[in-house]
């Protein structure tokens, strides 16, 4: 992290911790399921971006401090926040060089295997009766993909993050 | 290797998390660090409710006094039975050797604007570790029970709403003392108890109460009133619906009651059998 070619740490903190912000910011009621994932988005765009900096351990502690912050499972974010960023280090060489609409795609359908990431720990948990909107975030997430992309690589380069 | 690790991790953590409040020290230290990320979170609603307070009219402000200077009143007559009732009923809980106390010391919360999951019924308020505030304690409003408290951490806790589909009540019905368990639905507006048979005497309009059973609600808040009881021939218990009379939906404020030794259930048991 320190070393002294990689410079915009900052920026990537400020980002995330936005993030957690609109995490648990109120909306109205009934608005709430529909969510979208702002800590999962973030994360994807910077892994994506920036493999080396933005790993594994950075989405499992964003994790931990969710689960805190909303009072789940500790332990359940982090679990799918690490996966989420797992896959997209695995995968990212090809992902990186789609199009924006099938990038959209490929969040789509990490962010539902993040989600089922989550039910199943729900369900351990004994309480896993949830209806559809359980996948409504993920859906809004990759609507909003392009928009997260461009302004986030837009505020990289003009920060020449690397 | 490293992913491996840390999903190794996150189940060992869920899974002693889950068991016992092993974990809550962890849980406290890392809320006490992000709670600068509540703040800011919580600024939006502030802003709003300081505007709203700013611009009332004076009209307004002294028409509220009002309403609620006559509320004061009214309810300081109403206190002035209750005194006088509490002293007899402690008379003669003394004369049947069983402990009761009708004012519990209580702890005022507001609750902090965040949203916190939203497929459980958990809300986060105000006070926590310096103030006070221990697991496990009673949480009640102006109406009736609204939860328990689920986890503390320095400046705030969490509590978990009786309407969680993982909260069961211990309650009995307030006309003749049938007891029973409260099950959450994951709704605000409706509890279930499914254990009571067909023929249980429990009717729709009767008060539900908390029974003190269990230990962790005192005995006596309301909880809701019966709003349906379906009956399916087929199944020997009934269905029935509970409406709870505290707000759960616009939670505000909140009151504390304070974690004491509840009355032992045997001399309770022996009141009413």
């Amino acid at each position: 992290m320190n070393s002294p070619r990689s410079r915009g740490g900052w920026l990537i903190t400020a980002t995330v911790l936005l993030a957690l912000v609109l995490t648990i910011v109120p909306l109205p009621s009934g608005l709430g399921a529909f969510r979208p994932e702002w800590i999962g988005l973030v994360l994807i765009y910077w892994s994506l971006a920036l493999p080396n900096r933005v790993g594994v351990g950075v989405a499992w502690l964003t994790g931990i401090v969710q689960d805190v912050l909303q009072s789940t499972l500790l332990g359940a974010h982090a679990l799918s926040l690490a996966l989420t960023v797992f896959i997209i280090i695995q995968l990212h060489q090809r992902i990186r060089n789609l199009p924006i609409w099938q990038q959209a795609l490929n969040v789509f359908a990490i962010l539902l295997i993040a989600r089922v990431s989550l039910l199943w720990i729900r369900g351990l948990g004994g309480s896993a009766e949830f209806g559809w909107q359980f996948w409504m975030p993920a859906l809004v997430s990759a609507a909003l993909w392009p928009i997260i992309f461009m302004l986030l690589r837009g505020l990289r380069r003009y920060y020449r993050v690397n | 290797m490293r992913f491996v690790l840390l999903v190794v991790v996150s189940l060992g953590l869920m899974m002693s998390d889950y068991r016992q409040g092993l974990l809550d020290p962890i849980r406290q230290t890392v809320s006490a660090i992000a709670h600068p990320i509540r703040l800011v979170a919580e600024l939006p609603t502030q802003l709003i409710e300081t505007a709203d307070q700013q611009f009332a009219s004076r009209r307004q402000l002294m028409a509220e006094n009002e309403r609620l200077r006559n509320r004061q009143q009214v309810f300081q007559a109403r206190l002035q039975r209750l005194d006088a009732l509490e002293v007899e009923n402690i008379r003669l809980r003394s004369l049947l050797d069983s402990s009761y106390d009708l004012e519990q010391p209580v702890l005022i919360a507001e609750l902090v604007q965040v949203d916190l999951d939203p497929f459980s019924h958990v809300i986060e308020i105000d006070k926590g570790l310096g103030a006070g505030v221990e697991v496990g304690q009673a949480v009640i409003d102006a109406s009736g029970v609204i939860g328990q408290v689920d986890h503390v951490a320095p400046f705030s806790a969490t509590i978990r709403l009786i309407s969680d589909p993982g909260h069961a009540t211990p309650v009995q019905v307030n006309r003749n003392g049938l007891r029973s368990v409260a099950l959450g639905a994951g709704r605000t507006d409706v509890l279930n108890i499914n254990s009571l048979p067909n023929n249980a005497d429990i009717q729709i309009g009767d008060l539900v109460v908390t029974s003190g059973l269990g230990g962790r609600f005192p005995t006596g808040y309301p909880v809701g009133e019966v709003s349906a009881i379906k009956t399916n021939p087929g199944d020997s218990f009934s269905t029935i619906q509970i409406a709870p009379s505290g707000a759960l939906g616009r939670i505000q404020e909140v009151l504390l009651i304070r974690h004491e030794p509840a009355p032992t259930p045997q001399a309770e048991a022996g009141d009413d059998e």
